[in-house]
């Protein structure tokens, strides 16, 4: 008797302290991959979200409560995340989750939120995470789906009709794979070779002689992330293959031009408008957050600025405005009010979610670019 | 249908290179301590990675190569005085362990210190290709087999003709005996963790303007130069060059009439083929114990 009485009064003692804490601070939970494979895409989500929270803070918080950001590196192992996302829904109890650097790390984290109840954004591309729609996780980055079809749609522009696609091993390569033989069809687009490579692969010029050979391929895909899309380019050039070239999304970053040398000049990609901010339009909505959050970042990391953070950006705000617009931190009206958001611009695109779309982006979110002297430049 | 062929051996024949130079740094610590070095792949990516700060640092290439791979030797040293000396009269497995130990180590120094980017050098004397027969080979290529060829020569100097390299083998067939002649055989240890750290560095630099470089550059390069090592048979010179020439050839040959989706499985398939057959690997001197 005695005994329940005295945990009853730690409990009680307990609450007060958590509610008191809350109080002041609402918690922005995340679970990125900060280290491992997944860094290049982890690293600027992590310091993106650390430079929002800093920022929200000096101008008056939320609602008039300050964040607070609790940050997990789940190391790019997507198992680890799950113990995380437990972490902080029972012992930080934040307030909304944002994370999931990879799809594998999203898909793993998902279960355990929808049991939690907790607006979710993740920042992984799969198309998986939104199709079908879960009602309590939404999604920021493009899908891998869109990137092959804008790459289709310039096909068709340029009057190509058959395509020879290699794609990474990995998640992103595999899940593009996927998606580009799906939708092809639809295009009237013909894959006519299907080679894939490793991501630490050194050589791939035994997969482009294949290719080199098909004398059917009109138009050249890679489906890669990192320094692999890289490599495939430099031995495209070695070999000469004089197909033109589209790669994914997933090099959009001056990394790859760097790595890539004089081979990269001509490559098309889709990527997003936050690859080259000075070319957007001036009546551009996206001009003035695009630009900010660029410059913002320069000065507070020192680091280029990359799409991924831009995600982490995206995720972040889009929170952020629902909150706004729900007036409470309350988890089910700050979910309705995400699903409700439209005409939100983010360095992404304009997103205008609904109950059957918790993504929001369509294909006018990517825009088509091409390599010139060594610089992006963008098409249309 | 030549011109395919030829390009599948050039792309083998590249690759496979790169591999054996990571399987030589294997068999040369083996050969002194029968320790497996698995920081031999940091090795290579400390090589890349020390030779493309130090360019960008604005030094001339040679110059930051022969620094890049002194620098790396002192690491080897470094590991050698730090790590595994300590641990001199443990269990080979342990040393084993540590070795794991410290590759980590390694990689996240250099994560921490020199960031998660990929970084390529440029290529020695011009990426324009050189064609031959159809098919294309870079004369970065040419150099990675150059210094291999090299390498292999000067090894088969040094274990063969000087005092020092007949010291190392001595300790390999037989610490005990090799001490009971005269030979220091903590110097021995100590020597083949840097010759094999340096060995690595030239390996690393010299693949970094093919293949980039970056902070985990090592973890798959060591496995492959592993592999590579196991099937030429461990401790073998010339079984190393081999079994990571085959090695190479085999993937090319693999993506470029079987599948590319079978590539990676390949070195795995090998080794597991050769330990069956052949545990002591192609060319590796046949393990007897005496009861």
């Amino acid at each position: 008797m005695k005994s329940t009485m005295k945990s009853a009064a730690v409990a009680a003692v307990l609450a007060m302290t958590v509610a008191g804490a809350q109080a002041q601070n609402a918690k922005v939970g995340a679970v990125l991959s900060v280290t491992g494979p997944a860094a290049f895409l982890g690293d600027p989500e992590h310091k993106t979200l650390q430079m929002l929270v800093e920022q929200t803070n000096a101008a008056g918080g939320l609602l008039g409560r300050k964040l607070e950001l609790v940050s997990y590196d789940d190391g790019s192992e997507a198992a680890k995340a799950n113990g995380f996302t437990k972490r902080l829904l029972e012992d930080d109890k934040v307030d909304v989750i944002i994370g999931g650097t990879t799809t594998g790390a999203t898909m793993g984290m998902y279960p355990m939120v929808e049991k939690a109840e907790m607006p979710f954004m993740s920042l992984g591309g799969g198309v998986v995470i939104v199709e079908p729609v879960k009602k309590w996780m939404f999604k920021v980055a493009h899908n891998d789906r869109m990137a092959a079809e804008k790459v289709f749609l310039d096909m068709q522009k340029r009057g190509l009709k058959s395509l020879a696609l290699i794609s990474e091993t990995s998640g992103f390569g595999a899940s593009g794979r996927k998606e580009t033989l799906a939708t092809a069809a639809k295009y009237n687009i013909d894959i006519v070779a299907d080679e894939t490579y490793g991501a630490k692969d050194t050589d791939v010029t035994a997969q482009l002689t294949k290719i080199k050979g098909n004398d059917k391929a009109q138009a050249l895909l890679v489906f890669g992330l990192g320094q692999g899309p890289a490599i495939v380019t430099k031995n495209i050039a070695q070999l000469g293959v004089k197909l033109p070239v589209y790669q994914s999304h997933g090099v959009a970053s001056e990394e790859y031009i760097k790595l890539s040398g004089a081979a990269a000049e001509g490559v098309r990609l889709p990527a997003a408008a936050i690859l080259a901010p000075e070319q957007i339009k001036d009546g551009d909505p996206q001009k003035k957050i695009v630009v900010d959050y660029v410059n913002a970042h320069k000065a507070a990391t020192r680091s280029e600025v990359s799409t991924f953070g831009g995600h982490a950006r995206d995720a972040f705000m889009i929170w952020v405005d629902a909150v706004k617009r729900a007036g409470a931190f309350d988890k089910a009206k700050v979910r309705d009010a995400i699903e409700q958001t439209k005409g939100f611009v983010g360095t992404g695109g304009v997103v205008n979610m609904s109950a059957t779309d918790h993504l929001g982006l369509d294909i006018s979110a990517f825009k088509m670019y091409e390599i010139k002297n060594g610089k992006w430049s963008v098409l249309y | 249908m030549l011109s395919q062929f030829l390009q599948f051996v050039f792309s083998g024949v590249t690759v496979g290179a790169t591999y054996a130079l990571a399987a030589l740094g294997f068999s040369i610590i083996y050969n002194a301590s029968g320790v497996i070095n698995f920081a031999q792949g940091e090795f290579i990516m400390l090589g890349g990675m020390a030779a493309v700060f130090l360019t960008t640092a604005g030094l001339p290439l040679p110059l930051a190569i022969l620094i890049g791979v002194l620098l790396v030797g002192l690491v080897g040293l470094l590991v050698e005085r730090l790590a595994v000396a300590p641990a001199r009269n443990a269990e080979v497995v342990s040393i084993i362990i540590i070795t794991i130990g410290v590759s980590m180590i390694l990689r996240g120094l250099v994560e921490v210190t020199l960031g998660k980017g990929n970084h390529a050098l440029p290529h020695f004397s011009g990426d324009r290709p050189i064609t031959l027969g159809g098919a294309t080979i870079l004369p970065q290529s040419l150099w990675v087999l150059g210094v291999s060829a090299v390498v292999v020569a000067f090894l088969a100097w040094f274990f063969g003709a000087t005092r020092t390299g007949k010291g190392m083998l001595a300790t390999a067939y037989n610490r005990l005996a090799a001490q009971l002649v005269g030979v220091d055989t903590r110097k021995v240890l100590m020597l083949s963790f840097v010759m094999s750290a340096m060995l690595g560095a030239v390996g690393g630099i010299l693949i970094a303007p093919i293949a980039t470089t970056s902070y985990d550059a090592g973890i798959m390069l060591g496995l492959k130069g592993f592999v590579a090592a196991t099937l030429g048979g461990l401790g073998s010179g010339f079984g190393s060059i081999f079994g990571g020439l085959v090695l190479g050839l085999f993937e090319a040959l693999t993506a470029g009439y079987v599948s590319s989706a079978y590539k990676d499985a390949v070195p795995f398939v090998l080794v597991l083929i050769i330990l069956l057959v052949r545990p002591q690997g192609l060319f590796g001197a046949k393990q007897t114990d005496r009861v």
